[in-house]
């Protein structure tokens, strides 16, 4: 930066010295009407044409080597005074070997003697024939990459890391998958050893199962025998069942580590799961509040509205000298009546005012009879009714610790997309027989194109199909958000579109 | 008894566990020894010589610029001298003589420094301080130091071509300079000069650090002028075609994050590399090198026969990596086939904190920076050899020789 605003104002003071300065440009800006003028034009031209051919400038080369009394300062070595003493000679060649394409390829003079190597003046600028990547050195510059970050890891991360315990209630419906394959793959890519607690409403399943499976880490299926009902509420409160159930299983089985609520709609960041390692009994992180609404216009003018048109945040608030001061709850005012009660409703799903994603606390926390557990601690076998937050689980709620520099760094967000409850899918995203009927839609993108072709097609491979209508299984899901339709249109002799859309 | 031997197998199992733990950093060595922490006071004394203002102060005051520019360390260095500990009132008992003049500091409008003052100003300060006070004449200015900082050091000039036919000014000959500029086998630079670091603002860098658990994702980063369109449209002169070849051979390479523009986040984004590139640009030393080595990021240095900044008490090719300028077409060859363990011990190195407290002029002075390494460079060249004192009368330097335009009075 610095060295271009230096060289950039050069211009004006720079001589143009280094130029090619031979008697060609001076004696064709003298007299032109002098013969020797004509002579030097016609073989400026000459030279401009050979230099064509050729494909670089060779006048330079010929008058250095004709006119070589180093008038010119191409080529100049660099003079040392008479005081210095002599080197041995060793003159710098620019053009080596190395396959060079399209350059300035000017031999450098080998008899004048230098003492430095190094040669002022115009050099080549090579380029090798293909320059590109070489995927083996993609490797393992990665590899350095990835090494590199293990050793800052070990010297500036978390000492002696704690296995995390991740507790998900799910159940299967139709974005059972896309929730929870987020998780697991944020899962999979944390760094440290990890216990994952599913926890089933409705029983175990093999949707679930097979794709937990496919996780690789250490998985507790456990099925809840209650089916998940329709309304938010009540999910919420059966949700809030299953973790305390899911507690009662660490308690059991004595897993150590540090216990964290991955809710499977939501997204972790990985710092989350570094932070989560400074806790020491129980902590709190803030929770960014994704809500959806369907209508944007009316959500656009509530944002006018609103004195602070940011992201609700949930967590804990601290004060100036960095305590706990206070906590960050979701603001219901603003959705008064227009929420979302049943999970068909296409309109805003609200979050608890503390939700359970937001705290993490150490496992010892809810063993049986620890050494040194803390009182504040309630007894998990003792709590009997519904435990709305995690709050309630302790009997203080200033020992919470806050964590992501207190509050300020957001660190996962949380988000409730669900299709409707009679929304079906193929069982296990397979679509198992390949589908044999497609009905060409009335409506053609292409007017030219031909509009009725009941044509019997069989695809070959299921899945990169557009997803076309077919008596057997409708898919008519409609989400909450709207903004994703893809409009996926074959350009084969059938059109055949989402059925869906035009719904 | 049995109890004595368990505590001591205790501690000794324990005490070896410690030892295993990775250290951080590494001590650094040069061939000078481990002098990166070396105290110089007590082991010098320097008389600072009083220069009327014009040739410091008056500068100065026309154009405050120079203090933040990367020149800056001539000024700084006077300052540091004026209350540092090993300052002499007394010039009988003086091991090395100072000459305050600000000569890097006559700016353009946008803030480059026009040299073409400077060898008439140091003439005028040098005939100055050699008719009052007796010091200059005993050896013809052989124990006498100069901060010279500019591009091509004690020559005063920023083309590389007229630098070296104009040489080192005459009547510096005998001197020992202090300059940014070094390259080996070079005209501008003498031998027993000392090569310091350009000037890189110390506040401004300390206030842009990340988290240092903040993982280094970037491979090779750079950031600057590729083609220098102004002076050298076609390429080939500026940096001797070596930014050119980088731009042309790599641009293509996501492992590379090279471009010219200038990102608010430059300091941040080179804490997050792992390797930096430091290649020559009209002269062979950038801040570059600096702001690497402060920000942890190995230094890739493309400049042949570059001498760095303390290279006798830095071992830069443990720290940095050197690649020819002829190879630079083969720069992703050669980084990817650093082995890991190599890479790793060059970030302990640069991790050590006397590393990078010798790369910085702070304000106020601190223990191990950048002024310290200069005065520990010429402690290690005492004591004065007898030969450089003069017999009454003798004259070796030609106060006539250099071109005729410098022999006019400033």
């Amino acid at each position: 930066m610095k060295l271009s605003a230096l060289h950039q104002s050069y211009l004006s003071r720079r001589s143009n010295s280094f130029r090619s300065s031979g008697p060609l440009d001076s004696a064709s800006d003298a007299g032109y009407k002098s013969s020797a003028a004509v002579f030097w034009l016609i073989l400026h031209g000459l030279c401009c044409l050979i230099s064509l051919v050729l494909g670089f400038r060779f006048s330079r080369l010929v008058f250095f080597l004709l006119f070589s009394t180093s008038s010119s300062n191409l080529y100049t070595p660099p003079l040392r005074s008479a005081a210095e003493l002599a080197k041995t000679l060793d003159v710098h060649s620019v053009q080596s070997t190395n396959p060079v394409a399209n350059t300035l390829q000017l031999p450098l003079p080998n008899k004048t003697a230098t003492n430095s190597r190094v040669i002022v003046g115009r050099h080549g600028i090579r380029i090798r024939p293909w320059p590109h990547p070489d995927p083996v050195e993609v490797m393992k510059a990665h590899q350095i990459l990835e090494r590199v970050q293990k050793e800052q890891r070990l010297q500036f991360g978390v000492k002696d890391p704690r296995t995390v315990i991740a507790v998900t209630p799910t159940y299967v419906r139709t974005f059972q998958a896309l929730h929870l394959t987020g998780v697991m793959h944020s899962l999979m890519v944390v760094p440290y050893d990890l216990i994952w607690i599913v926890m089933e409403a409705g029983g175990v399943s093999q949707e679930t199962a097979s794709l937990i499976a496919k996780s690789g880490l250490k998985t507790i299926h456990v099925g809840f025998n209650q089916r998940m009902p329709n309304s938010w509420d009540e999910r919420h409160r059966l949700e809030s069942k299953m973790r305390l159930h899911a507690l009662r299983i660490v308690r059991e089985k004595k897993l150590d580590g540090i216990v964290m609520f991955a809710d499977d709609s939501n997204m972790h960041s990985l710092e989350l799961f570094d932070e989560i390692q400074n806790v020491k009994w129980f902590g709190a992180v803030s929770v960014g509040i994704l809500t959806t609404s369907t209508n944007s216009a009316e959500s656009l003018d509530r944002k006018e509205d609103e004195e602070n048109p940011r992201m609700p945040i949930q967590g804990p608030a601290c004060n100036a000298s960095n305590m706990l001061a206070g906590w960050h709850t979701f603001n219901i005012l603003p959705f008064a009546g227009k929420h979302a009660v049943n999970i068909d409703d296409r309109l805003t799903v609200l979050p608890r005012k503390l939700e359970w994603s937001g705290f993490v606390l150490n496992s010892r926390l809810l063993w049986k009879g620890g050494e040194d557990k803390p009182e504040w601690i309630k007894d998990i076998d003792m709590l009997d009714g519904d435990v709305e937050s995690p709050l309630g689980l302790v009997t203080d709620p200033s020992v919470v610790e806050p964590l992501g520099s207190c509050g300020r760094q957001v660190l996962l967000w949380w988000l409730r997309v669900e299709a409707r409850t009679d929304s079906k899918f193929p069982p296990r995203w397979v679509i198992d027989p390949p589908l044999d009927i497609t009905i060409p839609s009335k409506r053609t993108p292409w007017p030219d194109a031909p509009p009725e072709l009941p044509a019997k097609e069989k695809p070959e491979m299921g899945i990169q199909d557009p997803i076309v209508k077919h008596a057997t299984k409708t898919r008519t899901s409609r989400s909450k958000h709207r903004s994703k339709r893809k409009h996926e249109t074959r350009t084969d002799t059938q059109a055949s579109t989402r059925h869906a859309e035009q719904n | 008894m049995g109890k004595w031997l368990q505590a001591f197998l205790f501690i000794a199992f324990a005490s070896s566990i410690a030892a295993e733990r990775n250290p951080r950093t590494e001590r650094i060595s040069g061939s000078a020894g481990d002098v990166l922490e070396d105290d110089p006071v007590g082991r010098l004394k320097v008389y600072v010589y009083e220069l009327p203002s014009k040739y410091n102060k008056k500068i100065l005051q026309k154009d405050p610029r120079c203090l933040s520019h990367m020149f800056a360390a001539e000024i700084y260095m006077h300052r540091f001298l004026l209350s540092s500990p090993v300052r002499t009132l007394n010039p009988e008992e003086a091991d090395w003589f100072y000459t305050p003049i600000y000569a890097t500091c006559d700016l353009t409008p946008t803030g480059l420094p026009l040299p073409f003052k400077s060898p008439r100003m140091v003439r005028s300060a040098i005939q100055l301080i050699s008719s009052s006070w007796p010091y200059w004449n005993r050896t013809e200015g052989a124990d006498h130091f100069f901060v010279v900082p500019h591009d091509f050091g004690p020559c005063f000039h920023y083309q590389e071509e007229k630098a070296i036919k104009r040489g080192i000014l005459p009547i510096l000959q005998r001197a020992t300079l202090v300059q940014t500029f070094g390259q080996r086998n070079h005209v501008c630079l003498k031998d027993g000069s000392i090569t310091i670091p350009p000037y890189a603002p110390p506040q401004k860098m300390q206030a842009r650090k990340i988290p240092l658990n903040t993982p280094r994702s970037i491979f090779v980063y750079f950031r600057g002028l590729f083609y220098d369109v102004n002076n050298d449209p076609e390429g080939g002169y500026y940096a001797r075609g070596a930014r050119a070849a980088v731009w042309e051979n790599f641009k293509n390479n996501p492992l590379f994050d090279i471009s010219t523009e200038h990102p608010t986040t430059y300091y941040e984004d080179m804490q997050r590399a792992v390797f930096c590139l430091c290649p020559l640009g009209w002269a062979p030393w950038s801040p570059r090198l600096v702001e690497a080595v402060v920000f942890g990021c190995i230094p890739v240095i493309i400049a042949d026969d570059i001498v760095l900044p303390f290279a006798d008490a830095i071992p830069w090719e443990e720290i940095g990596v050197f690649v020819a300028e002829e190879d630079v077409h083969k720069l992703d060859t050669i980084l990817t086939s650093i082995p890991p363990k190599v890479i790793l011990r060059k970030q302990r190195l640069l991790a050590n904190p006397s590393m990078k407290r010798a790369m910085l002029f702070p304000q106020p002075a601190l223990p191990g920076d950048a002024f310290h390494q200069i005065l520990n460079g010429l402690a290690r060249k005492l004591p004065h050899q007898k030969s450089i004192y003069l017999k009454p009368g003798e004259k070796i330097l030609n106060w006539t020789a250099g071109p005729v335009g410098d022999l006019k009075p400033w």
